[in-house]
């Protein structure tokens, strides 16, 4: 079904510009066109879709649902919603003070938190499309299980005792009024916004606002992801990557992560770019190293998250992320002969 | 005189909808005082999770988004 936008292409670069396909600038522009062409329908279309199924779901009733769950299944669930579940990253405070402050373990919110920018919709429509059904599902196991995993270590240090003050207080007021079942006050805001029954002209309501509201948050992205894709595409001498950064240097992994942490994304952006070094070459672990990377372990949410956590809890955060980006790049590169 | 308060930690959003409120406000020739909250820690009192969110004389009555030029209407004839 996407051959459209591969003819689309053609026409545009060899008949409309004139481009010879053999030419690298003939490559490069048709990767671009395509690409372009393709996210923009698909970002449309599915985020439509998908906000009419997901209309009645926010961080409230998640915040609810998890609430008293047993540990075990908590990890897994605050991941699971983490990936599913819509908010702009200017509330993950609010989000996390929220969460804590309904005595939900630390481990629990932060597995929600960091999957959230792994893996969202979009994301998985992306890589969908541009790289197949295979690299989809492992990308998505690989960011639940960073999740899980960063959550299950940040409990079994005891990370909540270095939140700030008044967020550890909220938590322990939060743990003693989940145990007793009293209305809390987290729930205060929540019963005046408590969702009914959406009907379907509300959710088309709100279908529509949500692909406004994203797409004029990432065509910017799209254009910049795909243009250093098709540079990458056109311009990058063919076999170079694979030569140089390929599975037999172990060091790229830790050196895509790096790489990773002053560039910031969102996974819109750089999947794009992702699928042009892939298809040059570059291992699948390291690209997926470099991009959960780019997506996850930004410098401008950290100093964010300062405001209720201590200098010690946020380099541990920043430490869970850059291993655990680094360990799945090797493995997954020790895994794609057998893919 | 109704009391306002805008919660969000300073993105454009929440500018936006401060600026939105006092505009109708003042076309509508309605004064209101709209104060602007930053502090997590007081936003976490209201309970909120999802800025911009407005609170109208102490009571959360919006969040999540930049609200529509209805609601603020019938917030201020409220």
């Amino acid at each position: 079904m996407f051959q459209i936008f591969t003819a689309f292409a053609d026409w545009f670069a060899f008949q409309l510009l004139g481009l010879s396909p053999a030419s690298k600038l003939g490559d490069a522009v048709h990767f671009f066109v395509e690409d372009v062409s393709k996210i923009a329908v698909l970002l449309v279309v599915m985020i439509y879709l998908i906000s009419l199924l997901r209309a009645s779901l926010n961080v409230e009733r998640v915040r609810d649902y998890l609430s008293g769950k047993h540990r075990a299944v908590g990890y897994l669930l605050g991941s699971a919603f983490g990936a599913i579940t819509p908010f702009c990253s200017c509330s993950s405070i609010p989000v996390f003070l929220g969460f804590t402050s309904a005595g939900i373990p630390i481990g629990i919110t932060m597995s929600f938190l960091i999957t959230s920018p792994l893996i969202n919709e979009v994301a998985v429509l992306l890589l969908l499309s541009l790289l197949g059904w295979k690299f989809t599902l492992l990308y998505v196991v690989a960011g639940m299980v960073v999740g899980i995993l960063g959550g299950v270590f940040l409990d079994a240090i005891k990370a909540e005792r270095w939140l700030q003050s008044f967020a550890l207080e909220a938590l322990q007021r939060g743990r003693i009024e989940s145990a007793t079942n009293t209305n809390t006050t987290a729930n205060k805001a929540t019963e005046a916004n408590q969702p009914t029954k959406l009907t379907w002209p509300e959710r088309h309501q709100f279908a529509k606002t949500e692909v406004m509201d994203i797409f004029s948050r990432v065509w910017l992205w799209v254009i910049v992801g795909v243009g250093l894709g098709a540079a990458l595409h056109g311009f990058v001498p063919n076999g170079w990557i694979e030569a140089n950064l390929g599975g037999r240097q172990w060091w790229s992994v830790p050196v895509a992560v790096l790489l990773g942490i002053p560039l910031y994304s969102n996974a819109v952006g750089v999947i794009p770019i992702m699928e042009s070094l892939i298809v040059n070459g570059l291992p699948i672990g390291t690209a997926l190293a470099f991009c959960m990377s780019t997506v996850a372990a930004s410098f401008p949410e950290f100093i964010l998250l300062k405001q209720v956590m201590h200098w010690r809890l946020l380099a541990v955060l920043f430490a869970i992320l850059l291993v655990s980006f680094t360990l799945l790049g090797w493995v997954f590169n020790g895994l794609v002969a057998f893919l | 005189m109704k009391t306002f308060k805008v919660l969000g930690s300073g993105c454009t959003k929440c500018q936006n909808t401060e600026k939105k409120l006092k505009q109708i406000a003042e076309k509508a020739g309605i004064e209101i005082v709209v104060e602007k909250i930053q502090s997590p820690e007081q936003i976490m009192a209201y309970g909120v999770m999802r800025t911009p969110a407005v609170v109208m004389n102490e009571k959360v009555i919006h969040q999540g988004s930049i609200p529509s030029t209805e609601n603020v209407e019938s917030w201020l004839r409220s």
